[in-house]
């Protein structure tokens, strides 16, 4: 069988190729999908579930009821809000892992307007809006600061704070901002009225933040197709040293672009702790691995800031189905990450697929080339591939 | 070496073929390189010299044709192949791991190197490698710390001591110091006195002249002459072969392609006392230029072996970086005074432009199309920029307009700019850098890996910017490009200029002399 | 004798950190680099748990541990390496993966305790030693000295012999390797699964050693952790045993202040104490000459060898 696939290796050659068509990157996320889906059903087989009555089930209570398509919008709105960011921040290569912190951060941000300051009342839920940004953006400008002045690696660093930002709530709700009726489960008090956002009818989804992030996505996909600071962060992500030949402030951009994504993740907070909850409540349930979901859909999204929108939604569904499996179907709870997961692995590693072709060759030079490796052309450089790879090492 | 009898070739090649999608980079190549001789492969640049040298080498399986070493048919699948066989590979970009020592860098060349402390059991053989063929070596140096002679003497010797039989040399001059280059003449002398081949690879006549029993020119792939030593070899009669044309005499011809005296304007740029700090490195500030002056209208060039301060020189003038000491004057003006702003985009808003050294990744953004590439270090500015949006219709307009300038052969401006040629990616930096008469250019390089034509259009281009009056900076290593084109040359050295003269009373051996930092 | 105790659990804290950090520098070294190590960790754990409770042997279930690790980079190594995607992207995937898959797995196994864990030894002579040996030689897990002779054995290696110096040629120039006649990939394969079998018994060693048990958020940022501390090594082995020590010192200091300080707090000091060392690493790191390996993330370009 070696042989068999050496022979067919020395018929066909693989050209790799630096654009990706459209339709080709369409399939292969497509295909990533279908193959998750597969998974699961093979879990549900394995649990003893009848799939075609699982699947039923879980497009029904996600997708056509209108409660469970609230549901589905509602996980989705921090996905967009944090995933938009991450695109801008994947943009200018600083790898913010750190999103799952920075929501945390947004939401004592907006915990600590909504408790403990005296604002007039129509003011209370921007000032919380503005808060949790602020705050969100100083979680993650930490890190950035690090990377551009000290070269620090952003992947530990975001993470590791991450885990500060979890124990810092812990902290919070167990400690000085523990609510005085809380027993067995900690948390804060109860937001004031006037701290709450509103939801659309009987259903949990806040719509104001979700106006918030649609108006983000939009003025990112504005900003980014037409403006001069677009241009440069364009310009920024595909050639780092064309960037600095060009005049463009490589740190600059890149500071303000890990802030604005910060700041976003952060916005997300702030929706999950006043929309939701209406109290700092313990992060792990604040937080459903939101931040990490959205490095996924930055990444689906492939740059183009109004691809975040269906790629929310899709996790949105995810996450939504999650529930289902795990309330109505008696399913594991872990689903959804390990979903999260295999989607992401098979992105990733479709990724080249998408850059090349199968080309065959002619037989003489089948022939000549047994098991000769096709050697890059005599234009071609040494340098890796144009993948989006961060520099390695603190 | 009796000519009434034929020896019989070490190495030949018969109708080698190699074909890439649209380009077919050899065909039908016969070549034969006879024991005891400098065999010399002539030809452009995009000739199919290094196309040649891999498959000999094993990097590349040919589509077509045979080889044969020794008389025995050779089918090499891999350089480890050719290495058993005794070709033996100097690329012309160094396989060093730089971080590792001399010794640790020939261990990795040997299989049978012993599986522990591999680098002790190499001193001995290193020595005599040294001995036999003058080539002396620390082993405990640090790949890093050598320079690019030091570094190539180690790939000879990995080579060498590998039992190379056949030494194949790509480019083997191009970072060398002339004095460097004579040494290493020697050395090929002295292992070709024993009865080993070489076979050098170059686009360099003067060269050739001197160390070459025979030579094969290659022009698109295909052998178009064949020379021998022995009948006497002609710079011109090579040029014409390489080139195809009369333009030979030109190429072959040293010389100043102005004939007019200019009357040079003002000082449009000036350095005073600039120092570039190198913290770590053992020499000293990586730049340190009391004073340099670049008069609008005049060319100065800059000779030195890469690595004397060139980069740093450039950057600063460039505004990429911030001398660690002195002052940076364009027209008059510092960076940072006035409105101005420091740094790049404050010395491309003072009229500097930049021509940099490499095109392909920092001259260009490779996946943007052409028309925004030509906008790329303007677009802050009008017409481009308004306010804090961009007009992509101006850019388009101006993208159209300097593609017909400047002859750019592009399918469409929205053609990414990797697709380009290396020459018209550089027509595109040059549309880009000189288009909106700068007053000071810095070129850097900006012939390297092009063909006749489109050296020569750069040349004209960079004439022409100096005839409108600006100042150009010329940075190059290749000497024949920096004498013909300059009015002045100064030479880097150890980051200083150690030596000005006027190019027509150049004498190249007291350059290559304080090239070498030997005062002349 | 606050000195001693400290030290004697610094050791033990510290033994998962070394195994990972370990595998990671071998990996790292040969230029890829394997975000998965948190996932790696945790189904290390989980199946090491599952298979020492099933067959009441821990041996076994260490066995088990190693090889999950091997499985999970044996796939990152297929995705960074053949398949030459983005390394970084797929070892994030990994964790995420393998957290996930860990938890869905160990449902059955949470809360139960390991009969026979792992049992700690006193070295027979040396813990006699006034000092050293209540600090050392006491009361330690084999799998802590184990590590430190694996430390030990990977400087060697890495360092005094041509396999090791092959290895971090690969790391820092692939392409001098490979024109040496040598083959980078199987190299780099070999780097990363070495990696992930260090890092399951890292795993391991948690849940059949220091806790036995099983839960969810039982690796609990280690695994990162054991990153940074690859980094803070300057990927050298025996920089990462101090270095290590020095990480188990401090959180172990930390653990004592309890009474002090809100526990909450505390547990937030291992994390902010590795971006400390990061931040300090980056500072001196413009003094040495010690770097990360130079092709370190870049997929390898030529051809199919």
């Amino acid at each position: 069988m070696i042989a068999g696939l050496r022979r067919r290796r020395a018929l066909h050659r693989w050209e790799p190729r630096a654009d990706a068509p459209a339709w080709r990157v369409m399939l292969v996320t497509l295909g990533a999908v279908a193959v998750a889906a597969l998974v699961v059903t093979w879990v549900f087989v394995a649990y003893g579930v009848a799939p075609g009555e699982a699947w039923a089930t879980i497009v029904r209570r996600t997708l056509l009821e209108p409660r469970g398509l609230s549901e589905t919008v509602r996980k989705a709105i921090p996905l967009l809000l944090a995933g938009i960011g991450l695109l801008l921040a994947f943009r200018a290569r600083f790898w913010n892992i750190g999103a799952e912190g920075q929501i945390l951060a947004g939401a004592i941000g907006a915990t600590a307007v909504a408790l403990f300051t005296e604002l007039p009342a129509p003011l209370v839920v921007p000032a919380m809006f503005l808060a949790g940004m602020l705050a969100g953006a100083a979680w993650g400008a930490v890190p950035a600061l690090l990377k551009a002045r000290m070269g620090v690696n952003e992947i530990i660093t975001t993470l590791m704070f991450n885990y500060i930002a979890l124990y810092l709530v812990r902290w919070l709700i167990n400690g000085p901002w523990k609510a005085r009726s809380a027993t067995g489960f900690s948390y804060s008090e109860r937001f004031p009225a006037e701290a709450v956002l509103p939801t659309l009818g009987s259903t949990r989804l806040h719509w104001p933040t979700l106006a918030i992030a649609l108006v983000l996505v939009a003025v990112v996909a504005l900003l980014l197709a037409r403006s001069r600071f677009g241009f440069e962060v364009e310009v920024l992500g595909r050639s780092p040293e064309a960037a600095r030949y060009a005049g463009i402030d490589a740190g600059r951009v890149t500071l303000l672009l890990a802030a604005l994504a910060a700041g976003a993740a952060g916005l997300a907070g702030v929706g999950e702790v006043a929309g939701i909850h209406r109290r700092l409540v313990e992060p792990t349930q604040l937080s459903l691995g939101y931040g990490y979901a959205a490095i996924l859909v930055a990444l689906l999204a492939r740059g183009k800031a109004l691809a975040v929108v269906p790629a929310a939604l899709f996790l949105g569904f995810v996450f939504a189905a999650g529930d289902v499996m795990r309330v109505s179907l008696r399913l594991p709870s872990q689903l959804p990450d390990v979903v999260t997961g295999l989607v992401l692995l098979l992105v990733v590693a479709s990724e080249p697929l998408t850059r090349g072709r199968w080309v065959r060759r002619d037989p003489a030079e089948a022939a000549a080339a047994t098991a000769v490796a096709p050697a890059a052309s005599p234009v071609a450089t040494h340098a890796g591939e144009p993948a989006p790879s961060p520099e390695g090492g603190g | 070496m009796n000519p009434a009898e034929p020896l019989q070739p070490r190495l030949s090649l018969r109708g080698i073929e190699k074909r890439y999608p649209g380009v077919r980079a050899l065909a039908g190549v016969d070549l034969d390189v006879l024991p005891g001789q400098v065999h010399a492969v002539l030809g452009e640049n995009g000739a199919g010299k290094s196309t040649l040298m891999h498959v000999v080498y094993g990097l590349v399986a040919p589509d077509e044709g045979s080889m044969t070493w020794e008389g025995q048919p050779l089918r090499l699948r891999s350089p480890r192949e050719a290495i058993a066989r005794g070709i033996g590979l100097v690329a012309q970009h160094f396989h060093l791991v730089e971080r590792h020592t001399v010794a640790e860098n020939l261990a990795l060349g040997f299989p049978d190197a012993p599986f522990w402390r591999p680098t002790r059991s190499l001193l001995p053989r290193l020595r005599a490698a040294a001995e036999r063929y003058g080539l002396a070596l620390d082993p405990r140096a640090l790949v890093r710390d050598l320079s690019p002679g030091e570094r190539q003497r180690v790939e000879i010797v990995k080579a060498l001591m590998q039992g190379a039989r056949l030494l194949v040399l790509d480019e083997p001059t191009s970072v060398l110091t002339p004095a460097e280059v004579d040494a290493l003449f020697a050395v090929l002398r002295r292992f070709v006195a024993e009865g080993s081949s070489v076979v050098f690879v170059s686009h360099k006549l003067a060269e050739v002249e001197v160390l070459a029993d025979a030579v094969t020119v290659l022009r698109r792939g295909a052998v178009v002459g064949r020379r021998s030593a022995a009948e006497g070899l002609d710079r011109r009669d090579l040029a014409r072969l390489m080139v195809g044309r009369d333009l030979a005499a030109a190429v072959a011809d040293r010389g100043r392609a102005r004939a007019e005296a200019i009357a040079a304007g003002p000082v449009r740029l000036r350095l005073r006392d600039v120092r570039v700090d190198a913290p770590g490195r053992a020499q000293g500030p990586a730049l340190n230029v009391a004073s340099l002056e670049v008069r609008g209208g005049e060319i100065v060039g800059i000779a030195g072996v890469a690595g004397n301060g060139q980069s740093e020189l450039v950057a600063v003038v460039a505004g990429l970086r911030a001398p660690n000491a002195g002052t940076v004057e364009v027209d008059g003006r510092e960076p940072g005074s006035g409105r101005r702003r420091r740094g790049a985009r404050g010395q491309v808003d003072a009229g500097v432009a930049l021509v940099p050294e490499d095109r392909t990744k920092v001259g260009v953004v490779g996946d943007l199309s052409v028309a925004r590439n030509l906008a790329l270090r303007h677009a802050h500015r009008r017409p481009f920029a308004r306010g804090m949006w961009i007009d992509w219709q101006a850019v388009g307009r101006h993208s159209q307009s300097a593609v017909e300038a400047y002859d750019i052969a592009t399918p469409s401006t929205g053609t990414p700019a990797r697709l380009l040629s290396g020459g018209n990616v550089q027509k595109v930096i040059l549309a880009r850098e000189l288009d909106r008469d700068p007053g000071v250019v810095v070129a850097v390089h900006p012939t390297y890996g092009l063909d006749v034509a489109a050296t020569s259009q750069t040349h004209e281009r960079l004439l022409a910017a100096a005839g409108r009056g600006a100042a150009v900076l010329l940075v190059s290593e290749d000497l024949d490009e920096v004498l013909s084109l300059s009015d002045r040359v100064a030479v880097l050295a150890g980051g200083r200029v150690v030596a000005t003269m006027a190019a027509a009373d150049a004498d190249p051996e007291a350059l290559g002399l304080a090239m070498a930092g030997v005062a002349a | 004798m606050l000195v001693v105790a400290t030290v004697a659990r610094a050791l033990a804290f510290a033994t998962p950190l070394l195994w990972a950090a370990l595998g990671e520098v071998i990996a790292e070294r040969s230029g890829v680099v394997n975000l998965g190590v948190e996932g790696m960790m945790a189904l290390g754990a989980v199946t090491g748990f599952a298979v020492a409770f099933t067959t009441g042997d821990v041996w076994w279930g260490l066995a088990a541990a190693g090889l999950a690790g091997v499985l999970g980079s044996a796939l990152h190594a297929f995705v960074a390496i053949t398949l030459r995607a983005d390394a970084y992207v797929s070892g994030l995937s990994l964790t995420m993966l393998g957290l996930g898959l860990s938890a869905l797995i160990g449902r059955a196994w949470v809360g139960r305790p390991l009969p026979d864990p792992m049992r700690t030894v006193d070295v027979p002579w040396l813990r006699e030693l006034p000092l050293l040996g209540p600090m050392l030689f006491q009361g330690q897990y084999v799998l802590t000295y184990a590590a430190l002779l694996a430390a030990v054995v990977a400087w060697l290696l890495l360092f005094h012999t041509r396999g090791g110096l092959v290895l971090r040629s690969v790391g820092e120039n692939p392409t001098a390797v490979d024109a040496a006649g040598l083959h980078v990939r199987p190299v780099r394969y070999a780097a990363v699964l070495i990696g992930g079998l260090l890092a399951g018994i890292g795993g391991g060693y948690l849940s059949l050693a220091y806790r036995p048990s099983w839960g969810e958020g039982m690796v609990n940022g280690l695994g990162w952790i054991a990153l940074a501390l690859a980094i803070f090594a300057m990927w050298h082995p025996l920089r990462v045993v101090l270095a290590g020590l020095l990480f188990g010192a401090c959180f172990t200091l930390a653990f004592r202040l309890q009474t002090v300080f809100p526990p909450e707090l505390l547990t937030m000091l291992p994390y902010a104490f590795t971006v400390l060392a990061l931040v300090f690493t980056a500072w001196r790191r413009g003094r040495h000459a010690f770097g990360a390996p130079e092709a370190l993330g870049r997929p390898y370009l030529r051809g199919e060898r």
